[in-house]
């Protein structure tokens, strides 16, 4: 090897980036908000919201890996959703404790994101997309025929004690039930920066970026995504987990809907895709609005809140496509110069 | 010692040989230019050499090892590094994240991929536009990305497509600077380009191809004597 040494570097050297204590600060005040929500909510109904949105913020956090970060687009994660849901279920009637059920059922969720992206993740452009979008159709009219899950009966959730350790608490007071929410989004977040902090996430960026430059930097684009959707439906899994002790009870419609998917994807889109706080914010945006009308329009709220996030999708395209984190953070940027 | 070894590559897109049977060497640590008029095969050698395209048939070997029909990431793992002739940075990321991402290929953890990333982005000038999204980029800075980013892998061949096209005076002429910058530590380079002039002055070497077939390869100065490239530029 000829190799001759180096120049000496005489250009600007980078500029530093700062401590981010902003971030700090940030996060801090997340918890703060999120912490005293359980302190106020005082109505059934509040807590009812606060749980949905925490359990709809994991299952879109997982939904973001695979199509925020690495860009692959599914309309399909109420299958992982599902999955949680009856795999939890199922084995709880076994006698399992909930918690025990989580990751091994989530590692199941993995395999089938997987079997979807093993014929799909070659082709490049919106295949995988329109792979799930039939794959979360075929898993609903298959589901109701299917006896051990109860077909269109759907599996209750046998009677537990109430308890930490078997995840059931007073339906009364939901205050536990939001706390065991929150501390699970908090894992769940966790679990998803360490996976996404260094290479791993760099690499699905650059998948969302550009394939093209991303296989010529040597980043093996198939394996990634595979790993991408592997975790997505492994933690959405968990949020199905987690959503059917809380509900008791999964049928076809609960379970595997296509305006599940959509809304889990909606979530993320709306709060911000390829961002860490994106989901968190979309969920509680989303769920509040959708308990609002479904109460206080009553039979009609069903297809005011689908109208609704339409108007929503509409707005944040139009408005900042990256979703409303970017926005807030736009704004908080401005009120900090001005300042 | 020979780099890279290219032995009857063929390429055909139906019944069009866009590269027929195309056989030539790189040795280590020179500069070769691959040149030839527009659609004479020069992008498709290039995609077969850094696993973009499968060649239909022949032979490609790096470091001695027989590499035909590799994957794209497969080249850049063994050391080959690549721009676009169409630019193709990540443009959500800024500038420092599209060298770090590349640097991941050889440093695993995040500090020493990020602290690597910050010695290119200097070595390419690029350092006042280090926290600048890609997006915003005008095009000559691309370019000079684009080729940082392939630098940023620790490249031992470095295919450049076009690097130099598009560019005026100036900036062509502070890209010639860093190329040779980049040959200077030991980089292997071959360089697709149609400026003649530019390729005069920094290949040593000069591969020719027209319609996909290999027609000279040897010094510039004897290729401008060369009555088949006379030819191939002015038509007979």
């Amino acid at each position: 090897m000829t190799a001759v040494e180096a120049p000496p570097v005489t250009s600007p050297e980078v500029p530093a980036k700062r401590v981010p204590w902003g971030r700090y600060a940030g996060v801090a005040a997340v918890a703060v908000l999120l912490i005293g929500y359980g302190v106020v909510a005082e109505t059934s109904f509040s807590q009812t919201i606060g749980v949905l949105a925490l359990t709809m913020a994991i299952a879109a956090t997982g939904w973001n890996i695979l199509g925020g970060y690495a860009g692959q687009i599914s309309f399909g994660h109420a299958v992982f959703f599902g999955t949680g849901m009856y795999g939890t279920t199922l084995l709880v009637t076994d006698g399992w404790s909930p918690w025990l059920t989580m990751v091994p059922i989530a590692v199941l969720a993995a395999l089938f994101g997987v079997l979807i992206g093993l014929p799909t993740f070659r082709l490049r452009g919106h295949y995988f997309s329109i792979a799930t979008l039939a794959i979360g159709m075929m898993v609903m009219s298959i589901l109701p025929n299917v006896r051990p899950l109860g077909a269109t009966d759907g599996l209750s959730v046998p009677f537990l004690d109430e308890g930490f350790w078997n995840l059931t608490f007073s339906l009364r007071d939901k205050t536990e039930y939001y706390y065991t929410a929150l501390g699970l989004f908090a894992v769940a977040t966790v679990v998803t920066w360490l996976f996404l902090r260094g290479k791993v996430g760099s690499y699905l960026e650059a998948i969302r970026d550009d394939e093209f430059a991303a296989a010529a930097v040597g980043v093996p684009v198939w394996r990634y995504k595979m790993y991408a959707v592997a975790m997505s439906a492994g933690l959405t899994s968990v949020a199905g987990s987690f959503h059917v002790m809380f509900v008791t009870f999964v049928d076809p419609a609960s379970s595997s809907d296509l305006s599940l998917s959509t809304a889990i994807a909606l979530i993320a889109v709306v709060g911000g895709a390829g961002s860490m706080w994106g989901p968190l914010l979309g969920a509680w945006l989303v769920i509040a609005l959708q308990e609002y009308t479904r109460t206080y329009l009553s039979t009609t709220g069903r297809t005011i809140d689908l109208m609704m996030f339409g108007a929503l999708i509409i707005l944040v395209v139009v408005v900042d496509p990256r979703g409303l984190v970017h926005l807030i953070g736009r704004g908080y940027r401005r009120f900090v110069r001005r300042s | 010692m020979t780099l890279l070894s290219v032995a009857g590559m063929t390429k055909r897109f139906g019944g069009l040989a866009a590269v027929d049977s195309v056989s030539f060497d790189v040795e280590e640590g020179t500069v070769t230019g691959l040149i030839g008029p527009n659609g004479a095969g020069k992008s498709t050698l290039f995609s077969m050499v850094a696993g973009a395209q499968r060649p239909t048939s022949g032979r490609l070997s790096f470091n001695g090892k027989d590499v035909t029909g590799w994957q794209p990431h497969q080249a850049a793992a063994a050391g080959v590094g690549r721009t676009f002739q169409l630019m193709r940075v990540f443009g959500s990321m800024t500038v420092l994240e599209n060298l770090t991402t590349a640097a991941h290929l050889r440093h695993r953890s995040k500090s020493a991929a990020r602290s690597f990333a910050e010695e290119i982005c200097a070595f390419a000038d690029l350092g006042e536009m280090a926290h600048r999204p890609a997006a915003t980029l005008t095009g000559a800075t691309k370019k000079r990305l684009e080729l940082a980013r392939a630098l940023a892998t620790s490249p031992t061949l470095l295919l450049l497509d076009e690097v130099l096209s598009g560019l005026t005076p100036t900036e062509t002429a502070a890209a010639i600077e860093m190329i040779e910058r980049v040959h200077a530590r030991g980089i292997t380079i071959v360089l697709v380009e149609h400026v003649m002039q530019v390729v005069m002055s920094l290949c040593p070497r000069l591969v020719v191809l027209d319609f996909g077939k290999l027609i000279f390869d040897g010094s510039p100065a004897d290729a401008v004597k060369d009555q088949a490239v006379l030819d191939a530029y002015l038509g007979a």
